[in-house]
């Protein structure tokens, strides 16, 4: 078996300013679709080609930004295991009961340097991708706005990014992709991997701490990231920048903004990643080509716009 | 009806129509004066200081942006600003990362 202990980005709990704007944003328009709520008043959402029961969950608040994100591991014993490696690196995890989100197993939660909190579970409802497992179609009819398959990774602002690759690579066993570094090799960026994909969560430095940069969702083709745009044009939704291409992960892509300011993305298309391959690093003096390869100049809004 | 928006410090000056928000009516124009970040009352970028006394109200702007006190005391965000009078508007918003600080000393 190739994949085990922390297996993926399973869940993020993003805080919105009103309910109703953010459902008209993500399932009418983004495609997500509405797959329970709770007592709280907690909105839980999943992609149709997730199998699980959900992936995002919006909570209204009176500040956007990000409440956890959690990862799902695989393999027996896998989520103890890693729990005890985050205690003996001297970290608090808080053990937050099933049940709390609904169909969610327990989550050990722990705050890392960069002040996010992140979680780790290894059991939640599976519910399919609504097409079944025999002879199944390849896509399921009635799809909303920019239909997008599922939630991929989220991009975190904050500081100590030299402790969180130490952390992720070192406790939670993740690879790190890709880097931006200044002359005297100080990582001011720094992706990672938990998969074969090129990025799974990334940071970018920042002074203060727990900041939301985005939440990423993956589109199949860069005509789909086309007419995600065209759908943001119909919408009347806060474009952030795109399409266009980064340097970084390759990835074709689109930013945009809920009604509460959080960021999201769509995307198409980064590299396959292997355990074995080396990481990449950027020089910050490159950093403009590094996020925006078509346009290669420093992005303002990018680098400082955060919830 | 619309209203005559000018900004501070600058030679900016734009109309709002009524029950739009003051971003929107200046980016529609191409106009500048004032930082545009998420358009969503979220980042803070586009906070700004009503100068005069004019008229106007909010839509729900993020507490960690904008105080309660704050509020009192004529702060807002440009995009969650709809005018019902004439306005003269600061811009105080501030953009900051240390990325971009370390851009800036190249």
């Amino acid at each position: 078996m190739a994949l085990s202990g922390v297996m993926r980005p399973g869940h993020t709990c993003i805080r919105v300013l009103e309910m109703e704007p953010a459902l008209t944003h993500y399932v009418d328009h983004m495609g997500l679709i509405k797959a329970d709520e709770d007592d709280q008043g907690r909105v839980y959402l999943k992609a149709w080609d997730e199998h699980d029961c959900f992936s995002i969950v919006l909570r209204e608040a009176d500040s956007p930004g990000m409440d956890f994100m959690g990862f799902k591991t695989y393999g027996d014993g896998e989520l103890d295991r890693l729990a005890d490696k985050v205690r003996a690196s001297g970290r608090e995890v808080e053990e937050i009961p099933a049940g709390e989100l609904t169909g969610c197993g327990r989550r050990l939660r722990f705050e890392i340097p960069s002040g996010h909190l992140i979680e780790l579970y290894d059991e939640k409802d599976y519910v399919g991708n609504g097409l079944g497992r025999r002879n199944p179609d390849p896509w399921p009819r009635g799809l909303k706005g920019m239909k997008v398959n599922r939630y991929d990774h989220c991009l975190l602002y904050g500081p100590n990014i030299p402790d969180n690759i130490e952390f992720f690579t070192q406790v939670l066993e993740m690879n790190l992709t890709e880097r931006v570094v200044t002359p005297d090799d100080t990582p001011m960026v720094a992706f990672f991997s938990c998969s074969n994909k090129a990025h799974d969560i990334a940071f970018v430095h920042h002074d203060e701490p727990n900041k939301f940069h985005h939440a990423s969702f993956l589109l199949n083709s860069w005509e789909e990231v086309l007419h995600a745009a065209d759908i943001m044009g119909m919408e009347g939704i806060s474009i952030d920048i795109g399409p266009t291409r980064h340097g970084i992960t390759r990835g074709r892509t689109i930013y945009f903004f809920d009604p509460s300011g959080n960021r999201n993305e769509v995307f198409c298309g980064d590299y396959t990643w292997y355990p074995d391959r080396e990481p990449i690093t950027w020089d910050a003096e490159e950093i403009g080509k590094a996020i925006f390869y078509h346009d290669r100049k420093l992005n303002e809004n990018f680098l400082g716009v955060v919830t | 009806m619309a209203f005559n928006i000018t900004i501070d410090a600058s030679n900016d000056a734009f109309t709002c129509a009524e029950g739009q928000n003051v971003l929107a009516a200046m980016e529609r124009l191409g106009r500048k004066g004032i930082p545009v970040g998420c358009r969503g009352g979220g980042c803070g970028i586009c906070k700004v200081q009503v100068l005069n006394n004019g008229a106007y109200h909010t839509l729900k702007m993020s507490r960690a942006q904008v105080s309660e006190a704050d509020e009192a005391a004529g702060i807002c965000l440009a995009c969650k600003l709809i005018p019902e009078g004439d306005l003269e508007l600061k811009p105080i918003g501030v953009l900051r990362n240390k990325l971009l600080d370390y851009t800036k000393t190249l």
